[in-house]
This record gives C-alpha cells, sequence and structure tokens, in this order.
C-alpha cells in the first residue's frame, strides 16, 4: 500500500512539472505583450522597455520559467499587470470561495446521488427505478444557470429565504457564508448528483449478476443487505472516477453560476485575466487549477486502493 | 423420515418450462448424486430449494425439508435457513467470493447473520472453520483476500462458507467442473471427509458421472427437465435400465475408431523452446526477473500423428500452444513446420502459419458475435496468398460445413443460433477451411457435455483420415488424451517430464507427476 502510494506520488510530482511546462509554452506563444497593454496605445516605447524590464519579461525564456517556477514553489506568484497587487492574494480571496462552494456542491451531489442510485439500482427494473432514471434524465439535461434562475425567483424573489447573489465573507460567521453558497451549490449539484446516481446505479446494477452475489444470497443474506454489504464497495470504483472528474469540473468550471449569483470566485478571476491580458493571474491561476485536479487525481488513486486489495499490489 | 423430500416439483422460467415433475428425496447423512448435461435442470433444482431462482420463475410442487416447505416459506424464514441450515457451494471458485473482502470475514459473516455473534467472536469461529477445510492460519491469516489464493484455495473458503453453520443439507453445484485434476481430487477428497465427520446431508450436482460414483449413496439421472432414472449408486450404474443412462456411460467412456495414418516423417519439429513473461519487479531500480512459463521444451509430431499434451493449469501448456502458432514470439529456440522453418527471434513468416489453425476450448466467447458463419470460418483464407474468390469460395465454405455435420444454409446464420457443440464443429469448420497440415486443439472438448464431446471425438477421428491432418491435442483430460491419442507429452512447470506412446504412459506411468495425475483422475467404478 504504502509502495502504491509511493509511486502514485512521484507520478504526481511528474505530472506537475510537465503541466508547468505546457502551462508555460502556452502563455509564451499568446500574442500581445502585456506591458503595452498596460500602458495603453499611445505609450512611447521607452516606457514600455522600461516596464517590461520591471516586469522581468525581457529576460530569456527559460530564465523567466525558472524564475516563475521557484516563485511558485515559495509562495510567490507574481504581481498581477493590471491590479499591482499580489496575485496570491487575489487567488487567496477567490479560493475561499471557490473551494467551499465546490465542496458544498460535491457533498450536496453525493448524499442524493448514493441512495436515489442505491435504491434504483435494488428496485431493478420496476417503477420506481424507471421513474428515478427519468428524472436524473432531466437533471443531466436541464442547463443549470436556468435552474439557479428558477431558484433565484422561488427562493429569492418570492420566499425571500435566501439573497439573490453576492457574498458576505466569512468574516460574520460560517452560517452566513454556507447561506450564501447553498442557492449556487444547489444549482451546481443537481446535474453532478444526476449523472452520479446513474453511475452508481449501473455500477451496481452490474455487480447485482456477478457471482459472489449469489454467494451472498446462499449465506442467508437478503437482497437488500447482500447490495449494501457486498455489491456497494464493489461498484465504487466507477463512482470514485467520476466524484474525482466532478470535483475538478466544479472547481474551475463554475463561471456561469458565479456569473448568474455575483460571486467572486476563481472561474470569473480568470476570466477576467484573460479578458485583461493579465498573463501572468492567467498562469498562476491555471496552475493552481491543474494542481488541484492532480492532487484530486492522486486522492482517487489511494481511494481506488482503499476499497479494492487487488489494486495495492501494483 | 427423509430430510428432504421434492415432490412433483414443476418449474417455468418466463414460461420456458424447465423442471417436470422432478420428485426426489434424501435421508439425513446421505449423499445424493445429481447428474445430468448442460440445461438438464439439474442447477435449476438445486436453487429451488435454496429458494434463489431467477426473476420470472414459477414453481409448483413441494420441497419439505425437516418437516417444514420450503415454498411455503417467507423470504426471512428462508433466509434463516440459507447458509443456515442449508449451506451451497458453487462452481466458479474464481468468481464466488467477493474480491474486495477479507476471507476471514466472509466466513465470519455466515456466522454472525446466523448465530448472532459479535465480529471478533465470528472471526474466532471463522478460523476455526478455515483449519476445518485444511487452509492453517500460518499460511492463511484471516486478512488474506481471494486473489491471493487459487482456485482449489478459493473454493474451500468457499465450502467454509457454506458449513460455517454446520448445515444439515449441503448442496454443491458442479463444486470441481472448474478445477484441476488433482485440485479436484483434494476438494472430493474434502467434501467426502466433511459429510462423514458431520453427519452432513448433501446434493452433489455434477455432469461427471465418474466424479460422484464413489462419492454418492443414490444417484438421479436428469434429462430435459425430468428424472429419467434414480436409485443406490451402484444399482443405477450396473444395471443402466434407462436407455439414456446407458448412453450417458457409453458417451463417458466413448473411445473413437482411429485409423494408424501416421507417417515416419516429422511435421513439426520444436527445438529448445523458451518463453518466459517479465515478471513483477521486487525492486523499483531492478529489473524483474523473467517468469518462465516454457523451458527448452523439444518435441517432434510426425506426420498424421495425433500427440497429446497433458498438465495442470498454469503448467505452460497454453503458451506453448501459442508459441508454436506464431501469436507469441520465443525467447529462444526453434520451431520448424513442414520444410519452413522460423528464423530465430522473428515472426513466423505467413506460409507457415497457412499450414496450421487452432480450435480453443469455449466455443462461445471464441466467434465475434457480430459476423456470420461464412465471415467467420473463412477467416483463415487471408494467410493464403490467393484466397478463393467468388464461386470457388462459396464451394470452400459448403465443403467445410459438410465436412463438420453441417449444412451449407447455416453459413447465413449468426453464432447465437447454435448449441455449444454446433458451435465447436464450426470452429472446426474454420480450422479445415484452408486446408492445414497441423490442427492444434486446446482444451477443444473441455467445455462439451459428454455425448456432445464422443460426437466431436469421432468427428476428430474421421476428419484425420479423410484428411490426413496431424493433431496437437491439449487437455488436462486423460481419458479424452487416451481416447484419442497415439503419443502423449506431460508437461510440468514449463517442462516436458515425460513422453512416450499413450498407452505406455498411462498404463506404466514413471514419472511421480504422471503417477499423481493418473491417481487424481476420477474413475467411474460400477
Amino acid at each position: 500500500m504504502l509502495r502504491y502510494a509511493l509511486k502514485r506520488l512521484v507520478s504526481l510530482l511528474g505530472a506537475l512539472a510537465v503541466a508547468s511546462v505546457v502551462v508555460f509554452a502556452a502563455i509564451e506563444v499568446i500574442p500581445g505583450d502585456p506591458a503595452a497593454y498596460m500602458l495603453g496605445l499611445n505609450a512611447a516605447p521607452e516606457t514600455v522597455a522600461a516596464l517590461r524590464a520591471e516586469l522581468g519579461l525581457d529576460a530569456g525564456p527559460i530564465a523567466r520559467y525558472i524564475n516563475w517556477v521557484t516563485g511558485m514553489l515559495q509562495g510567490d506568484f507574481g504581481i498581477s499587470y493590471t491590479y499591482r497587487t499580489p496575485v496570491s492574494e487575489m487567488v487567496g480571496d477567490r479560493l475561499w470561495i471557490s473551494l467551499p462552494l465546490a465542496l458544498y456542491a460535491l457533498a450536496l451531489s453525493t448524499i442524493i446521488a448514493f441512495p436515489v442510485g442505491i435504491w434504483a439500482a435494488s428496485k431493478r427494473g420496476t417503477s420506481v427505478d424507471i421513474g428515478i432514471m427519468g428524472f436524473t434524465q432531466l437533471g443531466v439535461a436541464i442547463p443549470n444557470f436556468w435552474f439557479a434562475m428558477i431558484l433565484v425567483v422561488i427562493f429569492a424573489i418570492n420566499l425571500r429565504w435566501f439573497s439573490a447573489g453576492g457574498f458576505p465573507g466569512w468574516g460574520g460567521g460560517l452560517f452566513p457564508g454556507l447561506k450564501a453558497l447553498t442557492l449556487p451549490a444547489i444549482a451546481l449539484a443537481l446535474p453532478q448528483a444526476s449523472i452520479l446516481s446513474r453511475v452508481m446505479r449501473s455500477a451496481l446494477v452490474d455487480m447485482l449478476d456477478q457471482d459472489f452475489m449469489r454467494t451472498a444470497r446462499a449465506k442467508g443474506l437478503t437482497q437488500g443487505q447482500a447490495l449494501r454489504r457486498h455489491a456497494l464497495r464493489n461498484a465504487m470504483i466507477p463512482v470514485l472516477t467520476i466524484l474525482g472528474l466532478q470535483f475538478s469540473f466544479l472547481l474551475a468550471g463554475a463561471i456561469i453560476i458565479e456569473n448568474v449569483f455575483f460571486l467572486p470566485g476563481l472561474g470569473r478571476l480568470i476570466f477576467q485575466a484573460i479578458a485583461q491580458r493579465d498573463l501572468i493571474v492567467v498562469e498562476s491561476v491555471v496552475m493552481i487549477l491543474v494542481f488541484a485536479v492532480i492532487l484530486v487525481t492522486f486522492l482517487v488513486d489511494l481511494a481506488y486502493a482503499a476499497v479494492d486489495p487487488r489494486l495495492r499490489v501494483h | 423420515m427423509s430430510l428432504l423430500d421434492i415432490k412433483g416439483l414443476n418449474l417455468s422460467i418466463h414460461s420456458t418450462q424447465i423442471l417436470r415433475d422432478v420428485s426426489l428425496s434424501l435421508e439425513e447423512g446421505k449423499v445424493l448424486g445429481l447428474i445430468g448435461e448442460s440445461g438438464s435442470g439439474k442447477s435449476m433444482t438445486a436453487l429451488s430449494v435454496m429458494q434463489l431462482l431467477p426473476n420470472g420463475a414459477e414453481m409448483s410442487g413441494q420441497i419439505m425439508f425437516a418437516d417444514r416447505d420450503l415454498t411455503a416459506q417467507t423470504e426471512s424464514q428462508m433466509c434463516a435457513l440459507r447458509g443456515g441450515d442449508i449451506g451451497m457451494i458453487f462452481q466458479e471458485p474464481m468468481t464466488a467470493l467477493n474480491p474486495v473482502q477479507t476471507i476471514g470475514d466472509q466466513v465470519a459473516e455466515s456466522v454472525r447473520i446466523h448465530k448472532g455473534f459479535g465480529r471478533r467472536e465470528a472471526l474466532i469461529e471463522a478460523r476455526k472453520v478455515l483449519d476445518k477445510v485444511e487452509l492453517p492460519a500460518a499460511e492463511f491469516p484471516l486478512n488474506r483476500y481471494p486473489h491471493q489464493l487459487s482456485g482449489g484455495q478459493r473454493q474451500r473458503v468457499g465450502i467454509a462458507v457454506s458449513i460455517a453453520c454446520n448445515p444439515k443439507l449441503l448442496i454443491a453445484d458442479e463444486p470441481t467442473t472448474a478445477l484441476d485434476v488433482t485440485t479436484q481430487a483434494e476438494i472430493l477428497a474434502l467434501i467426502k471427509r466433511l459429510v462423514l465427520e458431520d453427519r452432513m446431508a448433501a446434493i452433489f450436482v455434477t455432469h461427471d458421472l465418474a466424479v460422484v460414483s464413489d462419492l454418492a449413496d443414490s444417484i438421479a439421472i436428469m434429462k430435459s427437465g425430468e428424472i429419467v432414472e434414480a436409485g443406490p449408486t451402484r444399482k443405477v450404474l450396473a444395471e443402466a435400465s434407462h436407455p439414456y443412462t446407458a448412453a450417458l456411460l457409453e458417451a463417458s467412456a466413448h473411445a473413437p475408431e482411429r485409423f494408424d495414418v501416421s507417417a515416419d516423417t516429422p511435421l513439426l519439429e520444436v527445438r529448445s523452446l523458451t518463453c518466459t513473461y517479465p515478471g513483477r519487479r521486487q525492486h523499483l531500480l531492478h529489473k524483474p526477473d523473467p517468469k518462465i512459463a516454457v523451458n527448452k521444451v523439444s518435441f517432434t509430431l510426425q506426420r498424421g500423428e495425433s500427440l497429446g499434451l497433458v498438465g495442470e493449469s498454469g503448467c505452460g501448456k497454453s503458451t506453448l500452444a501459442r508459441t508454436i502458432l506464431g501469436l507469441i514470439t520465443p525467447q529462444s529456440g526453434q520451431i520448424a513446420l513442414d520444410s519452413g522453418t522460423v528464423p530465430n527471434g522473428q515472426p513466423m513468416p505467413r506460409h507457415m502459419r497457412a499450414k496450421m489453425q487452432v480450435v480453443f476450448q469455449d466455443p462461445f466467447s471464441s466467434f465475434n458475435p457480430r459476423h456470420r458463419v461464412a465471415r467467420l470460418i473463412t477467416e483463415p483464407f487471408h494467410l493464403l496468398p490467393n484466397p478463393p474468390k467468388g464461386a470457388e469460395r462459396e464451394n470452400a465454405i459448403s465443403d467445410a460445413l459438410a465436412s463438420v455435420g453441417l449444412a451449407p444454409s447455416d453459413a447465413r446464420k449468426y453464432i447465437h443460433e447454435f448449441s455449444g457443440g454446433q458451435r465447436q464443429r464450426i470452429a472446426i469448420a474454420r480450422a479445415l477451411i484452408a486446408r492445414p497440415e497441423l490442427i492444434l486443439l486446446d482444451e477443444a472438448v473441455s467445455a462439451l457435455d459428454v455425448s456432445i464431446r464422443a460426437q466431436i471425438l469421432d468427428l476428430l477421428s474421421d476428419l484425420a483420415q479423410k484428411f490426413g491432418l496431424s493433431y496437437l491435442f491439449i487437455s488436462h483430460d486423460l481419458h479424452v488424451v487416451r481416447a484419442i491419442t497415439d503419443r502423449v507429452l506431460v508437461m510440468k512447470s514449463g517442462k516436458i517430464v515425460e513422453s512416450g506412446s499413450t498407452e505406455d504412459v498411462l498404463h506404466n506411468p514413471v514419472h511421480p507427476y504422471t503417477r499423481s495425475l493418473l491417481a487424481a483422475t476420477p474413475v467411474l467404478s460400477i
């Protein structure tokens, strides 16, 4: 198990190194000079050159790459070209919204999807199963921004239970923060829960026909007990894969929902940075997202091994 | 008073009749052999007792077990009986255990359900049961997982699960069919010992008369969902009063009429052939040691000869077959076929591959289900420089199908429209169509019922004479090897340990391994 974890860790570091090169190279080939952009159309060439020197843009690409990476390792992500503030502060503020939102949505999605998927599988072929599958089909099909607006109309405008958008910060305590994130989290969780419950159901149904389920029944377990005690853990591999993908998506892909609810999250930050040619912010945020995705993949790999002993030997 | 009394059991699944008026009875402490070919309803009879029938099953009749009618029990009453008073062992030890749970937990679960023990007590009990099925604590601690055990060891765990609560009735559904002969002998001895020690009654479901002939007190023979003959084992086997029983006995000892067509010219010569697989890496920086599957094997197969290759699973016989076919490039050694030789370490040239064909074990998974028979059996044509086209191709298809006893019109059908025996005939037609010199038969009759197996053996014998074919017949079944081969090679751990004429080797085995194989092979004792 330890060897397996170490091996996964080595491949995690390798993937990070490769990703940093790719991100850096991609930004390099994008046309546009940040210094010229910052100073406007009428800037004198000498001023632009001075700013380039100040920003460190006149060094060679290898020197700049090394600078960038060593900076990041020390927590220094550079200074935003546009806002003239440290990137680490900007990202830190945004991360405190995006990360809780992603976790909140993921938790909701899991809490909904597990029982629903298990219920559908245990009633396979009955009207309960068909009904649940019909609902989840709808959940996948409904665009989440539209669902978000419906939520706002019902719970913010008519019932006035929640505010329609914005974020009060975590300074006022846990509850107001969570309350502000509830509607966006529900909007994000609905399609994810639909996908996850479908995956859960089909993985479980595959398990129901396995020989070891017959053995479990022959021991004297009821259908439901056999499903929970024997099928569930065997069905976890595809479910964990989807959970990992969903977390990555929720962290970075929530941009539309962030816009609907006026949440200053990572998605909006990167969108603005791209529009303003604030390349250092783009680079840093992309790198942080890459790190998050790779880290989640690593955790999912560890979870695979925890679930299935056959994977621990490799 | 009998422990189990089945009266007039009828069963249909989705309105297809599976069992007709099945009646059986079994005394306490006795063993009943339930024998039949695939589809005869023997497993469904066993599952009816467990009340674990597939969806859509409709049952009528009575199943009395210890004065209770099992057909009238509620689901929770049945749950209390299953694994408690009635234990069941299944055929597939590789898949019958939960792969993500330790063997200790799986055995302990039975105890926890029926005796209400806590986890700790149940594990202590599980340890005792595993000791009882001869899985000692030193080698098989409770925290082992199924994938760390061999097939025979897994079957022992399966047995431990079913006997953990000292059932009065043990139902074993083909418990040794998926195992090697020596493992089968060990498992049979274990079941016999447990039945005697604990005075358990047992139903032993099998297709193989020889397996139960010295275990069962009585036997019942099933055909198409009905019991055609039942009675004390000796009496049924000696008298065989029903024609089906007689046919079954004949088929299980069937030896096709053979014609000696072998000449003294070598067709296939294998010289110190070695095949290795990359082993598991023990250390991050060291190269892993290779695993030797075939170790310096040499032999010659004469033209027209039928050569047997026997050995247990994992001995390297399938790797050897694949190497001869050119599917694996060997690490060293030579293969010469007819006049061609494979250049060292290079893939086999196409003209050599065209001279040999193969028939595999599983008639169900060795065909692409989306192709028609005509396309399936003409696949070897891609090895020929000028494959026949048009009418010539049609004739070749018709001839190949006719020579295996199928109609030319079958060429337009899909494979799912055929039975197991017919599929194996189609596999033979596929092997024949390019007119090879040599056919490798890799466990080609092992998955077939005895009566079908007898027909296929006859067919192979006829074809050998008609087309002057040579066979390399790979099997773990010594009966079949005796019936169809002239000479035999015995393989163990990648090496040929004994070779000679089949009669000599099987009558006077020299190598201890050959002797143990022979001793383990069940013999029909009448």
